[in-house]
């Protein structure tokens, strides 16, 4: 009887309807004025020509053929960008899951070898690219005094616009906490009796890890994945901390060029155009994804 | 015939175990050595900085570095601007994003599984997006070189801390709201007396991650606070170091001024950090 009457109560009615909605409203303002809003504005200007002083003026597509027609720093910084994502985020992956594996034996100490993998995941961005400008500095940072110690010369790094990307790179494999956590969370939800049965059958623990943990982790490496390239299509504070885009436009990223052509040269309309391309690549990535998951991701049968 | 003793399983594990202590010390000391490098140069005077082989522990030790750090740019101005901004922010999601996902998770109204994609789909825009019409929208109200800006936002329920929430949300028995309904308790009464205190912990999770990235953020202040006594930590510490360029010691006394807290915070909340990332990376 009482399973019953719950069961009616359960039911949509227009007072809870009204009560869903009141409740969701901080959501629905912020959506329409922080959200929906700015990305119809910027659709706006971004077939107009505006420097905010005086009223925008439609141009039609004259923003976007400049971009793609004249402008070689727009190419240059989309190089640059995708050539960072392209190796930033599947080395931050692999070595987010290596630690992760690592870290998933039930030992003693275990925790603090957790803390010390991801505390440069909270570190502000501006100290760690300070940090690293120390670490990076040709003559007297740690890494070339470490490796002249294995006899080698170390190149100039972030002054050297052949390795100013693989610093970067580099540095973003510190702070790889964030995945790491996701990944022992996955790790510690796949079911015990998979290995045991593995073990059962002779398998070493490279058999294991590419048969088991590799495949049951699909879901959490396309978590990972989207998010990565997402976060890593945006990548500002560093370039404009540690190098300004620079030596010789090696580390101008897309942000960072869309940032100046707002702020420095007050071009609206051209960084809003700018700013949709962005959306357009970023979108697309995640769609390629999102749509190629059904061949390579795990889905467990519920 | 048999030549092989099977080694014990005992001494297999304590083999086992020791290979993997060594690589996880391996590893630990590469991810910390920064952080020692850090401390140890902001403890040394500007001589001692360029000796090679470098010395790990200074001689003598500059604590003075801390003083000229703090005393050299107006640090408790920034420290102020930091702390109103993540103190309200923090104050404005966890109000706003816990009502949103209260509406997620435990009402029905239509359209919610709609507008629940639309809220997901959004955390995928980037900033770099909408960042131009609301610096647009910002400096026509006024807003521009106030916090108003970076603080109002948070009171419209950030999509990635309100999924969060609805995720906690939903663990809890649906029995418990009927139960209360039953007993005459209004929608605002079982959100607040029953709910908002099962979910300590995932409250939380919201308030350090929130108070995290107004700690951490850069893009923001640096596009909407124009007037120096405005400025947060971050760009001050931005300001700092072009200031003075090549003073490594002082520009490490000042980094480690600003990741302090942080740290200091990360280490009394350890657990809610992890089980909020896990949270986030839940499906469903």
């Amino acid at each position: 009887m009482r399973t019953f009457v719950l069961k009616k109560r359960r039911k949509m009615s227009s007072r809870e309807a009204v009560k869903g909605y009141l409740f969701a409203l901080p959501w629905f303002i912020g959506f329409f004025v922080f959200t929906l809003y700015p990305v119809m504005a910027a659709i706006y200007y971004s077939f107009c020509s505006y420097n905010i002083v005086s009223s925008p003026q439609w141009i039609n597509i004259a923003n976007y053929k400049t971009l793609i027609n004249e402008d070689s720093l727009f190419w240059e910084s989309l190089f640059n960008t995708v050539f960072y994502t392209f190796f930033s985020v599947p080395l931050g992956i692999s070595i987010a899951l290596i630690l992760a594996v690592l870290l998933n034996h039930k030992l003693r100490g275990m925790s603090w070898f957790r803390t010390i993998f991801y505390l440069p995941t909270i570190v502000p961005v501006v100290a760690s690219c300070i940090l690293w400008l120390w670490i990076l500095n040709p003559q007297f940072g740690l890494l070339n005094v470490f490796l002249a110690k294995l006899g080698i010369t170390g190149p100039g790094w972030l002054a050297d616009e052949n390795w100013s990307k693989p610093s970067l790179i580099l540095m973003s494999t510190w702070a790889v906490g964030g995945s790491m956590i996701i990944f022992l969370a996955g790790l510690q939800d796949i079911p015990r009796r998979l290995y045991e049965a593995a073990e059962l059958d002779g398998a070493n623990w490279w058999r294991k890890f590419i048969s088991i943990t590799v495949p049951m982790l699909t879901p959490t490496i396309f978590f990972n994945l989207v998010m990565g390239i997402i976060g890593s299509f945006q990548v500002f504070t560093q370039a404009f901390i540690m190098t300004d885009g620079g030596p010789v436009d090696s580390t101008l990223f897309y942000v960072l060029y869309l940032y100046r052509n707002a702020f420095v040269y007050f071009k609206m309309g051209y960084a809003s155009a700018m700013a949709l391309i962005l959306f357009i690549i970023i979108l697309f990535f995640t769609l390629v994804i999102i749509f190629t998951s059904s061949k390579w991701v795990y889905e467990e049968v519920k | 015939m048999k030549k092989y003793y099977p080694r014990s399983h005992y001494a297999n594990e304590v083999i086992r175990k020791g290979f993997l202590y060594l690589v996880l010390i391996g590893l630990a000391s590469i991810y910390i050595l920064p952080f020692i490098w850090l401390v140890s140069t902001s403890l040394k005077s500007s001589s001692q900085i360029f000796v090679i082989p470098p010395q790990w522990i200074p001689n003598p030790i500059v604590w003075q570095n801390y003083r000229k750090a703090l005393t050299l740019m107006p640090f408790f101005t920034y420290l102020k601007n930091t702390c109103i901004i993540a103190f309200t922010t923090v104050l404005g999601s966890l109000l706003s994003c816990s009502l949103v996902a209260y509406a997620f998770a435990r009402l029905r109204w239509p359209g919610r599984n709609i507008f629940f994609i639309l809220l997901l789909s959004t955390m995928m825009i980037p900033f770099p997006v909408t960042m131009v019409p609301l610096f647009i929208l910002f400096s026509k109200i006024g807003w521009i070189n106030t916090f108003k800006p970076l603080i109002i936002p948070t009171f419209c329920a950030s999509p990635f801390l309100t999924f969060l929430l609805r995720q906690f949300f939903r663990t809890i028995p649906m029995q418990l709201s009927d139960a209360a309904k039953i007993d005459g308790c209004t929608e605002l009464g079982i959100y607040s007396r029953i709910i908002l205190p099962l979910a300590k912990p995932a409250l939380a999770v919201t308030a350090i991650f929130m108070f995290l990235f107004v700690w951490n953020d850069f893009l923001g202040p640096l596009i909407y606070l124009t007037d120096q006594d405005k400025y947060t930590l971050a760009i001050a510490l931005q300001l700092f170091k072009g200031a003075h360029d090549a003073e490594w010691a002082l520009q490490m006394a000042a980094s480690t001024v600003v990741i302090l807290p942080v740290i200091v915070l990360f280490f009394f909340t350890q657990r809610y950090f992890i089980e909020g990332i896990t949270l986030t990376g839940m499906k469903g």
